[in-house]
C-alpha cells in the first residue's frame, strides 16, 4: 500500500474533475485520480453543444434560458441554482474560447449558435439559437481543451486508478443533525499494478460521470457505471431524484449509438411509418424540438400503437434527406458517419432508423450550488464536493434540457474546485485518516480474487446482462407499479446471485476482469435506488412515466427524492424543490 | 409495454462463427506460460456479421476467459482506448465490423505497435503523451485577453479543423516504421497535436512549435510512408499535416 497527502483530491478527470482541477490546481496542491486517460472521458462523446445566451445570432437573454431550464425539467428544478447556471454560461463559454476551444463561428468570426430542444425565446414563443457548438463534437472539444490547459498548468494526474472508497472521519448516518462530518480522503486501486493507494485530502471532489449502463440501450459507455454514486451511497450519504433517467429519442436503432438532437436543430424530422411527421400531432408549436422526455414517449407510442418502422414495427425514422450534403457535412460529419458505420445507412438519401436510449442521470450526490455533498437536507459533509452528471444540484430537475450538461460540468466544476481548494485553505490539517482505511477495498478485492479457480458459480456478465435487460424492459420510457415491482424483484435476486460471482484473472497487474466485478456491485445498488424511487414516486413528471398516474401530481409530489441506503434496504425521504420566480406551470409546447 | 428496438438487421441475420487469433502476454505468468512470454491464443465465438471486433473480444473476455485484457470505453470510435492490429492493419475493435474482414481466416488480433506491451492488448501510452506534451498543445496568445471571445472567420477556423478531430488514439504513430525503428521520433500523433495550433489564427506560439519539431526528434524524421493516413480512423489526412508543417519550417510561412 502507498500512501499520499494533497490538499485537494478530484475523481475524475472528465469536463467537471478537469474544469474543477484548472481552478483547484492553481490554488492548492492538487491531484486527479482517474480510471480512463483523461482524453478517453465519456465528455469527448458530446456532440450538440453547450448552451449559453451570447445572443450573437438572435435576440436571447439568460432569463429566458432560466425559464426554459425550469419548465424542461418539469418544475422540479431548484431555481437558484438554475439561475446560476444560465447566468454564468455566458463566461463559461467565453473562458473556453480564451483557452482556445475552436468553436463553429458566424460570418462576423463570433461563436455561432444554432437551436435545441426546449430551449426558446420569450418564454415559449419559438425556438431559439443559444447552444453553442464545434460541430457534432462540442463535447470532444471540450475535452481536448480543457487537457490542455491541465498540460499547461501542469496539472497532476494519476490514470488507470479506479477509486473504490471515501473516507469520513465519522458516520454521516449516525452524526445528529448540524453534527460535523468530515472528508478524510479516497483509497483507489491502480490498474497497471493492482496496488491498493490511499490519499489523505482536506477536500475531495467527486466528478466520475453517469450511470448509463444500468440499462442495455444506451449512449453511455461502458465505463459509466455510477462508481462515484455507488461509493457515496455505500459511505452512507443519500442519492437525490435517480428515478430521473433520462432517454435520448435519437439512438441508433438496437444500438443505442447516439444521434445528436443538433441533427432536429439543423432540421431534421422525424417520421413514422406512414411517412407522418407525428411530433406535430405531440408538440404543435415546437414539434422535432420539443424537450426529449416528449419525443421519447411520442416515439414509444407510435412504435406501440402499431406506426413504428422496419420488419419488427419497433422504430421510427430519422429523416435527413432534405438537408443539403453540403450542409450535413459541415454540420453533423459525425453522427451520419455513425449511421454509416453501424447501420449501413446513407443519412443524405436514406432516413436513419433511431429510438430511445437511455442517456443522462438527472439525479446523484445531492449538491449545494457550491459543489458542497450533502449529508441530510440541510448538512453538508466539510471538505466534500461533487460536480458534473454524478452529482444532482438540482439544476435538470425531472428532465435536463439538451446542451445544458456540458454547461452544468464547467459551471459546476468551476465552482467546487475553487471552493475546494479555498476550504482546504481554510483547514490546517485534513481528519486523522484511520491506520486500516483500505480495510473495506482490501476486503472486497481479496474476497473477489479468491473466488478465482473457486466455487463461485455466477459470471459477471450474466448478472449484468440480465440487469440491463430488465431495466430496460421495466423501467424505461413507460413505468408503472407492474413493471417496477418486477424491476425490484430481479435487482434483488441478482443482488443475492452477484454474492456467488467469480472472476478469472487470477493476476494483480491490468486485472480488468476484477474491475468490472466492481463496477457490476455499483450498477446494482444504483438500479435499486432508481427502480424504489420510481416505485414510490406515483405520478408523472420529466423523464419519469408512470402509465398508472399519468399527470403530475403538484400537491403530493413537488419535493425531491432522497434516498439513503440502510440495513433494510433503500430508506427514501423527501426534500422542499427550491422556488424563486417561476411557480410551476402546465408544461405544453 | 417495452421501449427497446432490436438492432433492424439483428433477427432477420443469422450469426456466424467468428476466429480469432489473438497475440497474448501476462506479465506475471500463467500456469502455463512464463511471465512476459508473448503467444498465439484462439477462440471461437458466434457473432453477428455487423457486430464490431469489440463485441467478439467481449465475448471472449465475458463467457470464454475473463483474462483478456484491453482497453475500451465510448465502444463508437470516439474515446480513442482500443486501437489494435487487426488483420495487420492498425484500427479501432469498436469501428471494425466483422462483416468487413475476410471470413475465410481468422481475425488476427495484436497490440499496437512500438510502444511496450504490458498484458495482452494493453500498451504503455506514457511515452506517446509524453512526445504530445512536448510540443505546447495549448493555445498561446500575448496581451490582455479580450472581454468577448476572440474573433475568427469561419475560413480561419476552417484551415486547422480537420487536425482538431484528434482522439489521441496512437492508430497513427504506431503504424509508423520510422517510429518502431527510432524510439526519439515523436511521431505523427504529435505533428498532428502541432498542426492544430500551429494554423489557429488565434494562436501566436507557431514559432515556438515549429522549433520544437525542427528538432532532430522532429519532423523531418517523417519518410512520407503515409501508414499514418491508412490508420487514422478519424479520417484525419495525416501526412498533409505533415507536409504542411514542413512547409512552414522551410518557407518560414504559416
Ligand atoms: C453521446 C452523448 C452525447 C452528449 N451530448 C451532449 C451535448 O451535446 N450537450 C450537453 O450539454 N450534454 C451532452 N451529453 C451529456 C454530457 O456529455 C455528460 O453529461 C457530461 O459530459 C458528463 O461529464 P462528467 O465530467 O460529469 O463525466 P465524464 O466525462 O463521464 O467523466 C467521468 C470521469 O470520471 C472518471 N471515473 C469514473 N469512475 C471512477 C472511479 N471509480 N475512479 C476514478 N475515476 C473514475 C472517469 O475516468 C472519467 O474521467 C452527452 C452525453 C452523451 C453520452
Ligand atoms: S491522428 Fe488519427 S490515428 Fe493519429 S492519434 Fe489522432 S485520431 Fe488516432
Ligand atoms: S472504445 Fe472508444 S474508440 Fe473504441
Amino acid at each position: 500500500m502507498t500512501h499520499h497527502e494533497y490538499d485537494v483530491v478530484i475523481v475524475g478527470a472528465g469536463g467537471a474533475g478537469m474544469r474543477a482541477a484548472l481552478e483547484s490546481s492553481q490554488r492548492s496542491r492538487t491531484a486527479v485520480l482517474t480510471k480512463l486517460y483523461p482524453t478517453r472521458s465519456h465528455t469527448g462523446a458530446a456532440q450538440g453543444g453547450m448552451a449559453a445566451a451570447l445572443a450573437n445570432v438572435e435576440d436571447d437573454s439568460a432569463e429566458w434560458h432560466v425559464f426554459d431550464t425550469v419548465k424542461g425539467g418539469d418544475y422540479l428544478v431548484d431555481q437558484d441554482a438554475a439561475e446560476i447556471l444560465c447566468h454564468e454560461a455566458i463566461d463559461a463559454v467565453l473562458d473556453l474560447e480564451k483557452m482556445g476551444l475552436p468553436f463553429n463561428r458566424t460570418p462576423d468570426g463570433k461563436v455561432d449558435q444554432r437551436r435545441f430542444g426546449g430551449h426558446t425565446r420569450n418564454h415559449g414563443e419559438a425556438a431559439v439559437r443559444r447552444s453553442c457548438y464545434s460541430a457534432d463534437r462540442t463535447g470532444h472539444m471540450i475535452l481536448q481543451t480543457l487537457y490542455q490547459q491541465c498540460i499547461k498548468q501542469e496539472v497532476e494526474f494519476f490514470n488507470e486508478y479506479y477509486v473504490l472508497d471515501l473516507i469520513l472521519d465519522s458516520d454521516p448516518q449516525a452524526a445528529a443533525p448540524g453534527e460535523d462530518v468530515a472528508v478524510a480522503g479516497v483509497v483507489a486501486l491502480e490498474l497497471s499494478t493492482g496496488e491498493i493507494h490511499t490519499f489523505r485530502a482536506k477536500s475531495v471532489i467527486f466528478a466520475t460521470g453517469g450511470a448509463g449502463k444500468v440499462f442495455k440501450t444506451t449512449s453511455n459507455a461502458h465505463t459509466l457505471t455510477g462508481d462515484g454514486m455507488g461509493i457515496a451511497l455505500g459511505a452512507g450519504l443519500p442519492l437525490e431524484d435517480m428515478e430521473f433517467f433520462q432517454f435520448h429519442p435519437t439512438g441508433l436503432a438496437g444500438l443505442g449509438i447516439l444521434l445528436s438532437e443538433a441533427a432536429r436543430g439543423e432540421g431534421g424530422i422525424l417520421r413514422n411509418s406512414t411517412g407522418e411527421r407525428f411530433m406535430e400531432r405531440y408538440a404543435p408549436t415546437i414539434k422535432d424540438l420539443a424537450p426529449r422526455d416528449m419525443v421519447a414517449r411520442a416515439m414509444a407510442n407510435e412504435v406501440r400503437e402499431g406506426r413504428g418502422c422496419g420488419p419488427h414495427k419497433d422504430y421510427v425514422l430519422l429523416d435527413l434527406t432534405h438537408l443539403e450534403p453540403a450542409h450535413i457535412d459541415e454540420k453533423l460529419p459525425d453522427i451520419t458517419e455513425f449511421a454509416r458505420t453501424y447501420l449501413g445507412v446513407e443519412p443524405y438519401t436514406e432516413p436513419v432508423p433511431v429510438y430511445p436510449t437511455a442517456h443522462y442521470a438527472m439525479g446523484g450526490i445531492p449538491t449545494n450550488v457550491r459543489g458542497e455533498v450533502l449529508r441530510n437536507n440541510t448538512d453538508v459533509v466539510k471538505g466534500l464536493y461533487a460536480a458534473g452528471e454524478c452529482a444532482c444540484v438540482s439544476v435538470h430537475g425531472a428532465n435536463r434540457l439538451g446542451t445544458n450538461s456540458l454547461l452544468d460540468i464547467n459551471v459546476f466544476g468551476r465552482r467546487a474546485g475553487i471552493a475546494a481548494a479555498e476550504y482546504a485553505a481554510s483547514v490546517s490539517e485534513a481528519p486523522a485518516f484511520p491506520d486500516d482505511a483500505d480495510t473495506r477495498v482490501r476486503t472486497m478485492v481479496e474476497t473477489l480474487l479468491s473466488t478465482v479457480g473457486g466455487t463461485g458459480t455466477e459470471r459477471v456478465a450474466d448478472v449484468r446482462r440480465a440487469l440491463q435487460e430488465t431495466m430496460d424492459r421495466n423501467v424505461q420510457v413507460f413505468r408503472d407499479a407492474g413493471t417496477l415491482e418486477e424491476a425490484k424483484g430481479v435487482v434483488a435476486q441478482l443482488k443475492e446471485r452477484y454474492k456467488d460471482v467469480a472472476i478469472h484473472d487470477r493476476g494483480k497487474r491490468f486485472n480488468t476482469d476484477l474491475l468490472e466485478a466492481v463496477e457490476l456491485q455499483f450498477l446494482l445498488e444504483i438500479a435499486e435506488v432508481v427502480v424504489e424511487g420510481a416505485l414510490e414516486r406515483r405520478e408523472s413528471r420529466g423523464g419519469h412515466y408512470r402509465e398508472d398516474f399519468p399527470t403530475r401530481d403538484d400537491e403530493n409530489f413537488l419535493h425531491h427524492t432522497m434516498a439513503y441506503a440502510s440495513a433494510d434496504g433503500v430508506r427514501l425521504d423527501t426534500k422542499p424543490v427550491v422556488i424563486t420566480k417561476y411557480p410551476p406551470m402546465e408544461r405544453k409546447y | 409495454m417495452t421501449a427497446t428496438a432490436e438492432s433492424p438487421t439483428a433477427g432477420e441475420v443469422a450469426t456466424m462463427r467468428v476466429e480469432l487469433q489473438v497475440l497474448r502476454m501476462n506479465p506475471e505468468g500463467t500456469h502455463e506460460r512464463k511471465a512476459g512470454e508473448s503467444y498465439w491464443d484462439f477462440f471461437v465465438v458466434e457473432a453477428h456479421p455487423t457486430d464490431r471486433v469489440l463485441d467478439a473480444l467481449h465475448k471472449i473476455k465475458w463467457e470464454h476467459d475473463g483474462s483478456l485484457a484491453f482497453r475500451r470505453s465510448c465502444a463508437h470510435g470516439v474515446c480513442g482506448s482500443d486501437a489494435m492490429r487487426i488483420n495487420a492493419r492498425n484500427r479501432l475493435a469498436c469501428k471494425t465490423l466483422l462483416k468487413d474482414l475476410n471470413p475465410a481466416r481468422p481475425i488476427k488480433i495484436e497490440p499496437i505497435k512500438g510502444l511496450p506491451v504490458e498484458k495482452d492488448l494493453i500498451v504503455d501510452m506514457e511515452p506517446f503523451f509524453a512526445s504530445y506534451r512536448e510540443i505546447m498543445p495549448f493555445l498561446m496568445t500575448s496581451g490582455a485577453a479580450p472581454a468577448r471571445e476572440r474573433l475568427q472567420s469561419p475560413e480561419e477556423r476552417a484551415r486547422y479543423d480537420d487536425t482538431t478531430k484528434c482522439i489521441m488514439c496512437a492508430a497513427c504513430t504506431t503504424a509508423c516504421p520510422v517510429f518502431w525503428t527510432d524510439g526519439q521520433y515523436f511521431g505523427p500523433q504529435a505533428i498532428v497535436g502541432a498542426h492544430r495550433f500551429i494554423f489557429d489564427s488565434r494562436d501566436e506560439g507557431q514559432w515556438d512549435r515549429l522549433e520544437v519539431l525542427n528538432d532532430k526528434a522532429g519532423v523531418w524524421k517523417c519518410r512520407t510512408a503515409f501508414n499514418c493516413t491508412e490508420a487514422c480512423p478519424r479520417g484525419i489526412e495525416v501526412t498533409k499535416a505533415i507536409s504542411e508543417v514542413k512547409k512552414a519550417l522551410t518557407t518560414g510561412e504559416i
